[in-house]
């Protein structure tokens, strides 16, 4: 599903990730922690392909990200949903809208967005929002048009990049139900986060990266202790600064 | 905003268009002439009688290297340039008096002759002008060269200049829709449906700024042929290029040069954003 083998990334002078080798399953459910600067948002850039590796091998659904050509990387993408700690919904249009647009995009019929979007918003638990604009939503139902906008058109990995980083902990939960549920439809997903409650209580596969390498990976716990910096306040989110 | 860019491709089209009709007027004029060049063409005086007249057609013939002559009156005159314009012929016909003169026409078969005709007629009387073409052929081949080349160099400055304005008022429009791009790659768009609405954007300011510059230059030309066609006609013995022609002729290549340089601006101003 998604294999790293022996990856570098090497920014001109820091390290972002260094001979890191990892295999995460179809259908896995994957914490990615670390400390700030620890190599999170390369990783996830490195999957979707806004950056290239320096070297390694890296497959998403048995295929060879580092190979692909500009022309193949909207193929890849279209692969992969992401939602982001910001939402990034767009502001003027409305809820159905900012989920119509993922599949106009991908050149959808209209007959078919106009029966899709409903089943999808009712699926993330929106489906009486369709028309309201962001705006007029809760931090935690704007996350779920995110989430709906980022599933519609069936993606087989769903990276969500601190998805709770902006939400109160019973939303946060709630959104996390959410994404248990999309994971046991079968869609892989690969969530960046800070906040140990939720990896502790959800008992998944917990992935931590630190200084470019992966230092732990087995399912249980957070595990701060392998933190030298006790300090892991939220960042700005993997994709805070805009596509190059 | 694009008002901005309209403007400049406008500005870069009008003189675009002014050359055009130059070189195509002096291109007209040094065709004309050219078919003419081993002629020389006596213009007379209105007072010349035909008798005088044959007097000097006899002298010319004297001159060694002249093959023919001919008596060209001034109505024939005016039939055989009607005929020559063919379609055209009817611009002649705004004329009102006839503004040609009686001519004899000197075919020379060696080009020395014509220097020696030239150098008679000059001392004749009852001689208004002579026309020899070959010098003149020379010169508009010279000038139409020139005029060439100097409009090329200029041209591609304006269109670097243009196409560097319309990027940028569409790099404006690009950045207040980063956030609605930047989804759209991450949901998987191709380049090529991204640029879509901006590539329109940048043909549209195209399409007007040469619709606009053909306007004001069918306008002006019509203007300028209405004062001065009769002028030109009875200096260089050619019509001005007729305005019709010109303008179909320059709506087609503005069309053309607007929408490529809107369309080149367009794609540049997304080249940073679409590189990942
Ligand atoms: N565009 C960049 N140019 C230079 N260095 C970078 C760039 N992006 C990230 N880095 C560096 O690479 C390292 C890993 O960064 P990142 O993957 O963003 O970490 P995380 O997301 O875990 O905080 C950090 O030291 C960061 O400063
Ligand atoms: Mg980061």
């Amino acid at each position: 599903m998604i294999r790293f083998e022996k990856v570098t990334k090497y920014y001109k002078n820091n390290v972002g990730l260094e001979n890191v080798s990892v295999h995460i399953n179809k259908g896995d459910f994957v914490f990615l922690v670390g400390p700030s600067g620890a190599g999170k948002s390369t990783f996830i850039k490195l999957i979707l392909k806004e950056i290239e590796a320096d070297s390694g091998s890296i497959l998403v659904n048995e295929k060879e990200v580092t190979s692909l050509s500009n022309r193949q990387i909207p193929i890849l993408r279209r692969s992969i949903g992401i939602v982001f700690q910001d939402f990034r919904l767009l502001p003027k249009k409305t809820v159905f809208e900012n989920v119509a647009f993922a599949m106009e995009i991908i050149h959808k019929s209209p007959r078919t967005i106009r029966r899709q979007v409903p089943q999808i918003l009712s699926l993330v638990g929106i489906a009486n929002k369709a028309s309201k604009y962001p705006d007029e939503l809760s931090a935690g139902e704007q996350q779920r048009v995110a989430i709906a906008r980022a599933i519609v058109n069936n993606p087989t990995v769903l990276i969500a990049d601190e998805p709770t980083g902006n939400l109160d902990p019973d939303t946060a939960w709630e959104i996390m139900k959410l994404l248990e549920q999309i994971n046991l439809r079968g869609t892989t997903i690969v969530m960046v986060t800070h906040a140990k409650d939720i990896v502790d209580r959800m008992n998944k596969r917990v992935i931590v990266i630190d200084k470019g390498k992966i230092v732990r990976d087995n399912v249980g716990a957070y595990g701060i202790d392998v933190f030298e910096t006790p300090s892991c306040q939220p960042e700005g989110g993997v994709f805070s600064q805009d596509v190059k | 905003m694009s008002l901005a860019s309209i403007f400049s491709i406008s500005a870069m089209l009008l003189i675009l268009g002014l050359f055009f009709i130059v070189a195509v007027n002096i291109n007209m004029a040094t065709e004309a002439a050219k078919q003419d060049y081993e002629t020389v063409q006596v213009y007379l005086q209105d007072e010349v009688t035909f008798e005088e007249a044959q007097v000097l057609i006899d002298s010319f013939k004297r001159i060694e290297g002249v093959s023919e002559t001919q008596y060209l009156d001034k109505e024939t005159a005016l039939l055989q340039w009607k005929a020559k314009w063919g379609e055209s012929g009817y611009l002649l016909d705004s004329l009102g008096n006839n503004p040609l003169p009686n001519s004899i026409l000197i075919t020379v078969s060696q080009l020395e002759a014509a220097d020696q005709v030239v150098l008679k007629a000059g001392k004749a009387q009852g001689i208004e002008d002579v026309k020899y073409y070959k010098e003149t052929v020379e010169k508009l081949l010279k000038i139409t060269n020139f005029i060439q080349i100097g409009a090329l160099i200029i041209m591609v400055f304006l269109i670097i200049v243009a196409v560097v304005v319309v990027s940028n008022t569409i790099k404006l429009t690009v950045f207040a829709r980063s956030r609605e791009i930047t989804m759209m790659k991450y949901v998987g768009a191709t380049n090529w449906f991204i640029r879509g609405p901006f590539l329109v954007e940048g043909m549209l300011i195209g399409i007007f700024s040469a619709l606009i510059s053909v306007g004001i230059i069918a306008l002006t030309y019509s203007k300028i042929s209405e004062l001065i066609g009769q002028d030109v006609f009875i200096i260089l013995s050619t019509p001005m290029v007729p305005v019709s022609f010109m303008t179909i002729n320059l709506i087609s290549i503005f069309l053309a040069v607007g929408i490529s340089i809107g369309a080149c601006g367009s794609i540049i101003s997304m080249r940073r954003f679409l590189d990942t």
